[in-house]
């Protein structure tokens, strides 16, 4: 017997944040949606990153769609219905005294950013520790983006998924995707447990476990698995605004922290895990979670005092240039690729799913994405 | 022989291991949060505190005294860590911090004796100061000479609650009742499987009389109600529902809770031991062998942090881990020992049978708490919070609820809210609670400070 076929017009292989606002903005479009996730909606890189959401530091040619998501960022929560916790309280990158080079670079980054519609303020370590009096003596200088926040990832993937069901797209869980090929004009997949899914456009949005599927297309692109090293405090009263990290080439050192509503101050960076998307497992490296220790207490030391209550980690999918795979296949028409964001992916994840959604009812595109195209991993380039 | 021995722990299970490891020629390593072992049960009084054995331990007094003998006995044979938290465990190392500091101990073999702590349910006013743990509530006599208040109720259920009772009287407190959630029938069925340890049914019984003879009501089969209070004062009563139907109210100003104990499975999970769900008690337990074998080598579990069997049975399974670990690293080992304890573990897995099936977790009461209490004390997220997780997120197992709720996402990291969670998540989609998942253990075991730096890189 043949199994019944669900079908839609577009199939999205990957519940992550791209895959559920893309869900989200092609049923605001009309189109309907088939969105097929392995586990559950919004669990690894989406689910459990820092919650930046931070355009400064990103590549120039990226801010369009920064800007883009940003906008989306604002109005969220009465676009989805429910609160993602998107705090507009600014974001500030700072540089320590032992790397002033990193000065020179910052206004080099805010006069080129200022072009594209993004304001950044620099300030000197004195300036900014009469703003914000934690943080530590070794911060010379730093940018402050006013526009800039953070969000909750625990909840936000979930909430387009939910946000998009409303708007009739079908999400389906716990179901992994073995087999992917074009028969004739639809795509058909195949489930670990036999059932098949039909559509005439595909999105890949499975991030790290994007390699399988997209090899299946002709178009392999290597993935490096990796797991963040995230760390949660005990709640202390609510003081701390702007989410805050450290411009630094030396990975160990790159420290990030904000404090949510409730109180807990979430921090991640220093070194990245590897991560095991097979087994579905990221783990938390102990000597990770000290350098992460030690390179916050010089970036505000007054937090060295807080209990630590939790860390966790989640699978995160890198490309080698660091830069996503976003846009059309190569090779294959109506096939479409958002993934391997590298660890970056958090704030500009709503505007991927426009953008994505945009590219697939219209064609075409405003936002600059052809940095992003799959063909740069081609073979002999 | 230089393989290293880490053992976690220093209660009767994890000194009987250091013993056994001792006696083989071994030099364990033995890291105790506390300060000078004994573990929680045989929690030994500070410096210059000149009580009795037989003031603080009643009828485990002489245990009491071998254990702690035992160890002082030990003391120049081992490399004994106190006031050590391991926080965490990786790739053949156990993370210990002391004084905000902390070290990777590299092990071969890793005895885990962590121990337990109360199971406790959610009951509508729980939160108001003056509410405790039964461990607590005994931590603070047994360890200070304090009662937790002037007038307490004792409420849950299990051979604990009657036995802080009755230390509570003997030690003078004034204890308002003891309010068992068990029904008394339940007790009468499970005699066949007590009698397996005859002299501890007869210590409980007499444990009973004595507090009826005490003066203090002892009631059986009851359902909380509310713990009535305000923020300010504090806990001002206790109300139930009898067995009979009728509203009882008690007025007190603390109450000491506990539904017996669920095991201290974090250091387990760290080292990525397996889980199975055990439905007698309703809780997860790491997989093991009859001798405390986890399935990941190298790995040992023992005392009550790997099922709860009770201090006595804690012993019996120190001994067999370290005897296990000594088997696998080649020692010759003592056969007929080994078939001794074997069958004393066998006794006491039968006997906590009955206990589980005289003092159930009544987890109908938990699903079925209203919208109002709060499950998450830490967080302070009330059932109806949990449940629109689960209704309107869409929430299919505890994690997720977790996740979109805070509920055990606090500082116990949902060691107090987690069974009941499970309860209320599974109850509520209609499904057994063992599909409703196993929060997962995330470091650090327990909070540690920013400051924390390490000493060995």
């Amino acid at each position: 017997m043949i199994a019944p076929e669900a079908t839609a017009d577009v199939a999205i292989i990957g519940g992550g944040l791209m895959g559920c606002s893309a869900a989200f903005f092609l049923a605001q479009r009309g189109l309907s949606v088939l969105l097929l996730e392995t586990d559950k909606v919004g669990r690894q890189a989406s689910g459990t990153n820092f919650g930046n959401v931070r355009r400064q530091g990103r590549p120039i040619f990226q801010l369009p769609l920064a800007n883009r998501a940003s906008r989306i960022w604002r109005q969220a929560s009465e676009l989805l219905g429910s609160d993602v916790e998107y705090l507009q309280n600014g974001h500030i990158r700072v540089c320590f005294r032992d790397r002033p080079e990193n000065v020179g670079k910052m206004e080099e980054y805010a006069a080129q950013a200022r072009e594209e519609g993004l304001d950044l303020e620099l300030l000197s370590g004195n300036m900014l520790r009469e703003k914000f009096p934690w943080l530590g003596p070794d911060v010379l200088a730093g940018s402050h983006s006013a526009l800039d926040g953070h969000a909750n990832p625990r909840l936000a993937a979930p909430a387009f998924a939910r946000a998009a069901m409303k708007l009739g797209a079908q999400v389906v869980e716990d179901t992994k995707i073995v087999h992917a090929a074009k028969v004739g004009e639809d795509f058909v997949l195949e489930a670990e447990d036999g059932r098949r899914f039909r559509a005439p456009t595909l999105l890949v949005t499975a991030g790290a476990w994007a390699g399988k599927i997209v090899s299946q297309f002709g178009e392999p692109v290597k993935l490096t698995p990796r797991a963040p090293t995230m760390s949660v405090t005990e709640p202390v009263p609510y003081s701390i605004l702007p989410a805050v990290g450290v411009m630094t080439p030396d990975e160990v050192e790159t420290v990030y922290f904000r404090q949510v509503a409730r109180g807990n101050i979430v921090l991640g960076g220093s070194l990245r895990a590897p991560s095991y998307p097979d087994e579905y497992r990221a783990y938390v490296m102990p000597e990770n979670t000290m350098t992460q220790f030690q390179h916050l207490r010089r970036l505000a030391p007054a937090l060295a005092r807080l209990q630590v209550i939790r860390v966790w980690s989640g699978i995160e999918g890198y490309t080698d240039d660091a830069l996503p795979v976003m846009g059309a296949s190569d090779t294959v028409s109506g096939l479409f690729y958002a993934f391997g964001f590298s660890g970056s992916g958090f704030q500009i994840g709503p505007g991927v799913g426009e953008t994505m959604a945009e590219i697939i009812a219209t064609g075409t595109t405003d936002i600059p994405i052809e940095q992003y195209a799959i063909r740069r991993f081609r073979e002999g380039g | 022989m230089s393989e290293k021995v880490v053992i976690v722990g220093a209660g009767p299970a994890g000194v009987r291991a250091a013993e056994a490891l001792v006696r083989a020629g071994l030099r364990p390593i033995v890291i105790d949060e506390g300060t000078r072992s004994g573990g929680q049960i045989y929690r030994r009084q500070p410096e210059g505190f000149k009580r009795p054995y037989e003031t603080l331990y009643g009828s485990e007094a002489r245990r009491a005294r071998s254990v702690h003998e035992t160890f002082d006995a030990l003391r120049p044979d081992i490399d004994y860590r106190p006031e050590t938290l391991v926080w965490n465990v990786a790739e053949g190392h156990v993370w210990a911090a002391r004084a905000g500091e902390t070290e990777a101990i590299a092990y071969d073999r890793l005895i885990v004796c962590s121990g337990a702590t109360d199971r406790l349910a959610p009951v509508p006013g729980w939160q108001l100061a003056g509410c405790y743990s039964l461990g607590g509530s005994q931590v603070a006599l047994k360890a200070q000479a304090c009662s937790i208040g002037g007038e307490v109720v004792f409420m849950g259920t299990g051979p604990l609650l009657y036995y802080v009772a009755s230390q509570y009287v003997k030690a003078g407190a004034n204890v308002a009742a003891v309010l068992d959630t068990s029904p008394f029938a339940g007790r009468v069925k499970a005699l066949p499987k007590l009698t397996e340890q005859p002299d501890l049914l007869w210590q409980g019984m007499k444990l009973t009389f004595g507090l009826k003879r005490a003066g203090v009501t002892v009631l059986s089969g009851v359902t909380p109600v509310e713990i009535s209070g305000d923020s300010e004062i504090g806990v001002s009563g206790v109300t139930v529902r009898t067995a009979s139907g009728t509203l009882s109210r008690f007025a007190c100003d603390a109450v000491a809770m506990g539904w017996h104990l669920r095991p201290e499975t974090q250091i387990a999970d760290l080292a990525r031991a397996s889980f199975s769900f055990d439905l007698r008690t309703r809780q997860w337990l790491p997989e093991i062998d009859g001798d405390g074998r986890a399935l990941v080598p190298g790995l040992y579990l023992a005392g009550d942090g790997a099922k709860i069997l009770g201090a006595r049975s804690a012993e019996v399974t120190g001994e067999l881990a370290a005897i296990a670990a000594l088997a696998d690293m080649g020692h010759a080992i003592d056969k007929d020992r080994r078939r001794h304890l074997r069958a004393m573990r066998a006794r006491y897995v039968r006997f906590a049978e009955g206990l589980a099936e005289a003092f159930p977790w009544p987890h109908q009461f938990v699903a079925d708490t209203a919208d109002s209490t709060v499950v998450c004390r830490c967080e302070g997220v009330t059932a109806g919070t949990l449940r629109a997780s689960v209704s309107e997120a869409f929430a299919t197992e505890t994690n997720r609820a977790k996740s979109f709720s805070r509920v055990g996402m606090g500082r116990c990291q949902g060691r107090y809210c987690g069974n009941a969670s499970a309860e209320i998540v599974s109850a509520l989609r209609g499904e057994p609670v063992e599909c409703s998942g196993r929060l997962r253990g995330q470091a650090p075991v327990k909070p540690i400070p920013v400051a924390t730096a390490r000493t060995d890189a």
